[in-house]
């Protein structure tokens, strides 16, 4: 498998190598999709359509970005949804009371922050514990809280200025589109490029040894815990946006969606290993064959299988391709 | 890898100067919450037909998950399709709005059936039967089965479920009658439309309320879950079940007594309905407009009201009544 | 963390050392604290009735839980469960609907046969594709509920479509107890030897907790994991089959989300995570202690919407207060051994 990261650069380049990276056969199905796609509906290729889809699929995809340094530690977070439904109901309730959208968004911000800080903290103070089952309960309870806020109601009628953020262009490209490129790039570059990164994949490939090597562990991945709340509270700013409204059963499922994008851009979850362009065009290459399908107005149950298969079968590949390889090497070499 | 992209870009520019088919048969659409509910599979048969029965093309989706989220999504895609009109029964009456209104920007006309949105991102709502009716009468027919004195509970779907929030609302507004003076709405359980949680809650009723009557679920899969509890516990006789269900989930339970009535409509009717509406808004037939009548196929003529909401409306009819005499023929039909 | 090689050794077990042991005492403490604060909050807790009702809630969650604990020990995690037996219960309702004639043993065998044959595909996908665990049932939890939809062609099989003998499986009892309290405490003794007492069960631990040198000592790991996969379906079609006997209803949608339950079953009742650990009977004490919340939570008369909330914080508390006692137990087993 050749999806180790900054190992390459110790590695004379090879153009084979380079071709049959993960990312790059992502890229290939990506284009593929567009190619098929484009054959099968006359909706499709169609700029205006191809820009304003992203719009669908990219609310989720700001959690994507941390939780792929989440996975690459080895670790994974399953709160992040309940983390968007409660930033999000706190957000309008603070509206509601009379505070300034701005300021209500930057609490929004806050309270999602403090909620990845909260799941950091338990598990830095109780290293034992694994944090599939910290933040099992913790999503529980962010979205618990969420219900004991705003019970059965739902809150809204925030400024028209707000719903600028979810629906209006940056020029040609979406707002939301734009704003997802700008963070995706700042996260690449922190993890591929500063220190802080390559504690993060230290961690998720020997945390024994990154321990005895003096990387504040625990300061990584309560920084790295609270990233993912934030953004998690730019996803709630996003989704409410293009909501207009917000109530405590928003984002559900999202935890699966976003942890499957990681993975399917070939993040491993035993950790150490992977590259965030990666999580990028995976989100992009899923949201796109949604997208797709959805034009040919396929039913939810052939969509389903659809995309359960896609995901089986772009994990396999590398492996089906590496077993192949050694079966071939061995006659090779017993002939 | 710069041909590669170069040909893509080439690709993407010729495909935005290719213009859109058009000037074909019309499409119509219908968004149900969520895919494989027996009502929502009737709903949009009865869309289906009447959708054919004038010639258009019909669309039916329905997400594999009833959240807003995933209904934006699709409406997006229809509005991509350029459909003429979308009909929809949404999970959730105001997040849906921008959308909505995004759609009408294109031009689709907007119908909601069974589950409406805000006034002020549909052209007219379907209405299954008057909420306040459907609050009130199934008060009454707790009142019946505990024969005026007793403890009554609720057994709902998710404390979100607008429509059923809005019954419940009239319930309580029907029990402030003083004729109702003995009867107590001791608790109202949410069983989450789960099997499994609206049995515990079921239970729990049973045991927290020893004086309890009737049971009343205006939820399909709650009003089930509670049947088989009853039946479980050999209470037919002594706590009665009543509320809204699918007659086929609730014949066993009508049959054995311990749900002596219940209520529902017809759900393929609904569906009939909400297509000829879709059909004459956008053939601009209707406008939407208060007191405006459309002739909806075998339906007859039917009127173009004012919603409580500020909207409009066109009323189904009252809910229909299931009982040991009727619901034999209806069992087998949804 | 290794667990009882090391106790073995004391020449002399203490109290304390006993309690150590059996590490998940602070869970069973908890549960106790919860079914009492319930009783004084609602006098109909302690009742045959309810705790009848309490343990055949409890009994599909607990099957579940032990094919769940034997993956997430080989370092494996199933989320397609819900969505397996929501096709093995439909494929069995289907049956039963169309053929009443069909004995409710043979409905049971052609769910676990669904099941069993789904999990071998998720197991195939796992071991011998080598896609991660997590992704590969994800993969299949779609696939699977949208077969569900497909072969029901999205209709609902309904009460009165059921023969009555197959509704009987659910109501019936044997010797006062319901059916499904027994099956389910066959199936754990059945797991207790297993895991404890044969060759396989030994060896699921031992690919769990090293697989460099559980290769090296000759243990097929493909193998194993994929019958640990394969267990897991053949569960989860049981279930399946007892789920639509229960409700009376199968319906697309069965269970959707269950996975959830299953999960935090066992690792509430100490399923490490990582794999190589985990006991049948901590196992038992995860889902009694869901199965206590579910049933306790409707019976204290409080707002629903804390009802979350509270379950959450429960499950939070819980598991720190495990921690904090494990923490205390293996200091004082560590002052303890003889250096």
């Amino acid at each position: 498998m050749e999806h180790s990261a900054g190992m390459s650069l110790e590695r004379p380049f090879s153009w084979k190598g380079f071709f049959l990276q993960w990312e790059w056969i992502l890229f290939l199905v990506f284009i593929l999709i567009h190619i098929v796609n484009a054959q099968l509906s006359p909706y499709y290729l169609d700029f205006p359509n191809l820009v304003d889809t992203t719009m669908t699929f990219l609310d989720k995809a700001f959690i994507v970005l941390p939780m792929a340094y989440i996975i690459i530690m080895g670790e994974i977070d399953i709160s992040v949804g309940s983390t968007v439904a409660l930033s999000a109901v706190a957000m309008g309730l603070l509206h509601r009371a009379g505070m300034p959208m701005p300021a209500a968004m930057l609490c929004c911000l806050a309270v999602a922050a403090a909620c990845g800080f909260v799941n950091g903290f338990i598990l830095i103070k109780f290293p034992e514990l694994a944090p599939m089952i910290v933040t099992l309960s913790t999503m529980i309870i962010y979205r618990g809280i969420a219900l004991i806020l705003l019970e059965d109601q739902a809150v809204g009628k925030f400024p028209l200025w707000f719903e600028y953020l979810g629906w209006e262009y940056f020029g040609p490209i979406p707002f939301m589109l734009f704003a997802f490129l700008v963070c995706a790039v700042i996260f690449g570059l922190v993890l591929h490029k500063t220190t802080f990164g390559r504690q993060v994949y230290g961690i998720g490939s020997n945390r024994m040894a990154c321990v005895f090597s003096g990387v504040p562990v625990d300061r990584v991945r309560l920084i790295v815990y609270t990233l993912t709340g934030l953004m998690a509270g730019v996803t709630a700013l996003f989704l409410t946006s293009r909501m207009g409204s917000t109530r405590p059963n928003v984002a559900q499922g999202y935890e699966l969606d976003v942890i499957a994008m990681v993975v399917l851009g070939g993040i491993s979850t035993s950790g150490g290993k992977g590259r965030l362009i990666g999580a990028v065009l995976a989100v992009f290459t899923v949201g796109y064959l949604r997208f797709g399908l959805g034009l040919r107005n396929v039913s939810a149950q052939v969509l389903m299988i659809i995309i359960g298969l896609l995901l089986i079968i772009a994990v396999a590949i590398p492996n089906v391709r590496g077993m192949i390889g050694s079966y071939l090497t061995k006659r090779k070499n017993s002939a | 890898m710069g041909k590669r992209l170069g040909l893509l870009a080439l690709l993407l520019v010729f495909g935005c100067l290719v213009a859109a088919p058009a000037g074909e048969v019309k499409k119509y659409a219908f968004i149900f919450k969520s895919t494989g509910n027996p009502f929502g599979e009737k709903l949009m048969e009865g869309y289906k037909t009447a959708i054919e029965e004038q010639g258009g093309e019909c669309i039916l989706r329905a997400p594999d998950l009833p959240t807003a989220e995933a209904q934006i999504s699709i409406i997006e895609e229809l509005i991509a399709q350029r459909v003429a009109a979308i009909g929809l029964s949404a999970n959730d009456p105001d997040a849906l709005q921008p959308v909505l209104r995004k759609a009408m920007r294109a031009g689709i006309r907007i119908v909601t059936a069974d589950s409406a949105v805000n006034a002020a991102s549909r052209d007219v709502h379907i209405n299954q039967a008057d909420p306040e009716l459907i609050g009130r009468v199934q008060v009454q027919a707790a009142y019946e089965m505990a024969k005026g004195k007793g403890d009554i509970a609720v057994l709902s779907a998710t404390s979100q479920a607008t429509n059923q929030n809005i019954w419940i609302e009239w319930m309580r507004k029907e029990l402030n009658n003083p004729r109702y003076e003995e009867l107590q709405l001791r608790k109202v359980a949410y069983g989450d439309d789960l099997r499994d949680k609206s049995t515990s809650e079921t239970e729990a009723l049973l045991k927290t309320f020893p004086n309890l009557k009737v049971i009343i679920a205006p939820t399909t899969v709650g009003i089930a879950a509670a049947g088989k509890v009853l039946t479980d516990k050999d209470l037919a006789g002594k706590v009665f079940l009543t509320g809204l269900g699918l007659p086929s989930e609730m014949a066993e339970y009508i049959q054995n007594g311990v749900c002596p009535w219940m209520y529902l409509w017809n759900p393929i009717d609904l569906g009939y309905l909400a297509g000829y509406a879709a059909v004459a808004l956008s053939n601009e037939t209707i406008s939407g407009h208060h007191n405006e009548s459309l002739t909806a196929g075998h339906l007859g003529e039917k009127q173009v009201v004012e919603a409580a909401d500020g909207g409009t409306e066109i009323m189904l009819g009252a809910p229909f009544r299931f009982d040991k005499s009727n619901i034999d023929e209806w069992k087998s039909v949804y | 963390m290794s667990t009882n090689a090391g106790t073995r050794a004391i020449p002399k077990e203490g109290l304390l050392a006993k309690f150590g042991k059996f590490r998940e005492i602070g869970l069973l403490v908890f549960i106790l604290v919860i079914m009492i604060f319930t009783q004084w909050k609602n006098p109909n807790f302690f009742t045959f009735e309810n705790l009848d009702d309490l343990l055949a809630n409890a009994s599909i969650l607990g099957i579940l839980a032990l094919g769940m604990m034997l993956v997430i020990i080989i370092r494996g995690i199933d989320l397609s469960i819900g969505a397996n037996l929501a096709l093995s219960g439909m494929i069995a309702a289907l049956t039963v609907s169309n053929f009443p004639d069909t004995p409710p043993l043979l409905a049971i065998l052609i769910g676990t046969l669904v099941g069993l044959a789904c999990g071998s595909i998720v197991g195939v996908v796992v071991a011998v594709l080598g896609v991660l665990p997590i992704i590969a049932s994800l993969g299949m939890m779609y696939v699977f509920r949208g077969l569900t939809y497909i072969v029901s062609g999205r209709r609902w099989v309904s009460a009165y479509q059921m023969p009555d003998t197959f509704k009987d499986m659910a109501t019936g009892r044997f010797l006062g107890i319901r059916h499904y309290i027994i099956i389910a405490a066959v199936i754990y003794l059945l797991f207790y030897y297993f895991t404890n007492h044969t060759r396989t069960g030994r060896r699921i631990y031992a690919v769990g907790s090293n697989p460099e040198s559980a290769a090296i000592s000759g243990i097929h790991a493909k193998r194993l994991t994929w019958l640990t996969y394969a267990i897991m379906g053949g569960l989860s079609g049981f279930c399946g089959v007892l789920w639509v006997a229960k409700f009376a209803s199968a319906q697309g949608d069965t269970a959707s989300g269950y996975e959830m339950n299953v999960i935090a079953a066992c690792v509430l009742g100490g399923v490490s995570i990582v794999g190589g650990s985990g006991k049948v009977g901590g196992v038992l004490l995860g889902t009694l202690l869901l199965g206590t919340l579910n049933n306790a939570l409707p019976m204290i008369n409080m707002s629903v919407f804390w009802q979350n909330a509270i379950q959450g914080a429960i499950i939070l508390v819980a598991i720190l207060v495990n921690t904090l006692v494990k923490r205390n137990v293996d200091r004082s087993n560590l002052a303890r051994r003889p250096i």
